[in-house]
């Protein structure tokens, strides 16, 4: 019984992964990810991790993706995006990317079948990436945290108001002037 | 979780109770707002005015059920059932009373909140399905809205699991015996009954329906049985909401002398009519001012509520 609900289930999520992949509008697209999420969501339920499933829910379901929602009706893409979309879709596109994982897919099919007598080497696990992490390569994971409130900072900075006084006369200059070039100069959706 | 509580009956009784509670509160609201303004109300269709819901009901299925050509037809029609569908399902792990309920889920309270959480997708969606400026905006408030108070929502009702040390709902009513948790939770009640307003977008905080700014926001397009979708919807988060409250601030079955479903029942009812007259009474904020709230005010005092409930929990531990 469980095992039957666990497949059809995950049926469920790869139909809803193949489906956002393929679609042209972005909204239909997000609405079959976060049905592929709750799917996953059933997943971990009948795999016994009902706080896993919970927390799928609410973090991926409930709040990251009502974000992604909110981002794409504010860009209010019209035709123009669709017809985008569906020159990328051209099957001319896909060929090379589709053969290259395929063979991946063929070389993992490889792996698994031979079991533990395939050559893939010294086997790292959970663990040790976390005592590596924490240990001798803390100040690589120390400066990456800080690329990334650097990225932050940044973006806070880009995204503040510019603010022109009153009786000003209206002549961009420096960050906002290299900001309006920079929005102006690719021209396709602008 | 524990074994299913309930069979096919207890489904089939709940559901149909729901069903009735929230077509009734149409006629409720109409008539007890009217009483406290002084005037009459529905009182003309049937003893009371009772029939009101029959009338209104009737109307709504024959009205044209009319999809705009410029809307996106099948996220339009999706929309409205999200609200529907999540709030109904919400309600399978309200603890009715003992023995009475669909599941015994351990984490009951976080189910509520990932219900809850996904309602907004109905919202959002109709927004943005409509294809009208004033519903995209309707949409957008209400994202950013219910997604800032999603977050106090859960931390406020954070201190009520650390009081009951579980987030199974059943036992967090048994652990009221000793004592309502209102009383030691009473900002986490507050913050808990602000956010619980802003989620299910009922006036004062119904900002992404405003009529005066926005027609009428995210259902601006919408007719017929979907309208009636949203408007079942919205009775169905209300009631859910004020069964929720019931349970983690009130003592959920508890109480002397009368059964345990008919105290539940009781409290939900009083909590319902507490939705109402907050609607009867407070004017709308404006929307930056209710954003302004919510991260200033209402973020910062639900964490001093969880910090200060941890550390009582502890001390009286230790």
């Amino acid at each position: 019984m469980a095992l039957t609900l666990f497949y059809i289930t995950s049926a469920v999520a790869i139909f809803a992964t193949v489906m956002m992949i393929t679609r042209l509008n972005a909204v239909h697209g997000l609405l079959y990810l976060i049905l592929s999420l709750l799917a996953v969501g059933v997943l971990f339920f009948l795999l016994g991790a009902h706080f896993a499933a919970v927390l799928e829910v609410i973090i991926y379901a409930g709040a990251i993706m009502v974000l992604f929602v909110f981002v794409i009706m504010m860009l209010n893409q019209g035709q123009r995006t669709i017809d985008q979309e569906q020159a990328w879709l051209k099957p001319g596109t896909w060929i090379g990317p589709t053969l290259l994982a395929l063979i991946l897919f063929a070389e993992m099919l490889v792996i698994v079948m031979s079991g533990d007598r395939a050559d893939t080497g010294y086997i790292v696990n959970a663990k040790q990436v976390g005592t590596v992490l924490y240990g001798p390569y803390l100040l690589a994971v120390e400066l990456a945290s800080m690329l990334l409130l650097a990225g932050l900072v940044g973006a806070y900075h880009l995204a503040k108001p510019i603010l022109i006084p009153r009786g000003h006369k209206f002549r961009l200059s420096g960050q906002a002037a290299q900001l309006s070039f920079k929005l102006r100069k690719p021209g396709r959706n602008v | 979780m524990n074994a299913g509580l309930g069979d096919a009956a207890d489904i089939a009784g709940i559901l149909a109770s729901l069903i009735v509670v929230a077509a009734m509160l149409i006629w409720v609201e109409r008539r007890l707002l009217a009483v406290w303004q002084d005037r009459l109300g529905p009182n003309r269709v049937g003893p009371l005015g009772l029939m009101q819901v029959v009338a209104d009901m009737i109307k709504m299925f024959f009205k044209e059920d009319w999809i705009p050509p410029f809307a996106d037809k099948a996220v339009f029609v999706l929309a409205p059932t999200i609200v529907f569908i999540t709030m109904l399902t919400g309600f399978a792990v309200v603890p009715f009373a003992p023995g009475v309920g669909i599941i015994d889920f351990n984490f009951g309270l976080l189910y509520f909140l990932a219900m809850s959480s996904l309602s907004v997708y109905s919202v959002v969606l109709a927004g943005y399905a409509s294809g009208n400026k004033y519903s995209l905006l309707g949409g957008l408030r209400a994202a950013a809205q219910t997604v800032s108070y999603e977050v106090f929502m859960g931390i406020s009702i954070m201190g009520v699991v650390m009081l009951a040390g579980t987030f199974n709902l059943r036992e967090i009513v048994e652990a009221q015996r000793g004592g309502w948790f209102i009383i030691p939770q009473f900002l986490g009640f507050i913050i808990f009954l602000i956010a619980v307003v802003a989620e299910s977008r009922r006036t004062p905080l119904d900002l992404p329906e405003a009529e005066q700014e926005l027609v009428a926001g995210f259902h601006t397009e919408y007719s017929g049985m979907k309208f009636g979708m949203f408007f079942v919807g919205e009775y169905l988060a209300i009631t859910l909401s004020s069964a929720m409250i019931v349970t983690l601030f009130f003592g959920g079955w508890l109480g002397p002398w009368l059964p345990p479903l008919l105290w539940f029942c009781l409290k939900t009812a009083v909590g319902i009519m507490f939705f109402i007259l907050l609607r009867g009474s407070l004017p709308r904020p404006r929307y930056d001012q209710l954003m302004a709230f919510g991260w200033k005010v209402l973020l910062p005092a639900a964490l001093v509520n969880l910090l200060a409930t941890g550390a009582v929990v502890l001390s009286l531990q230790g």
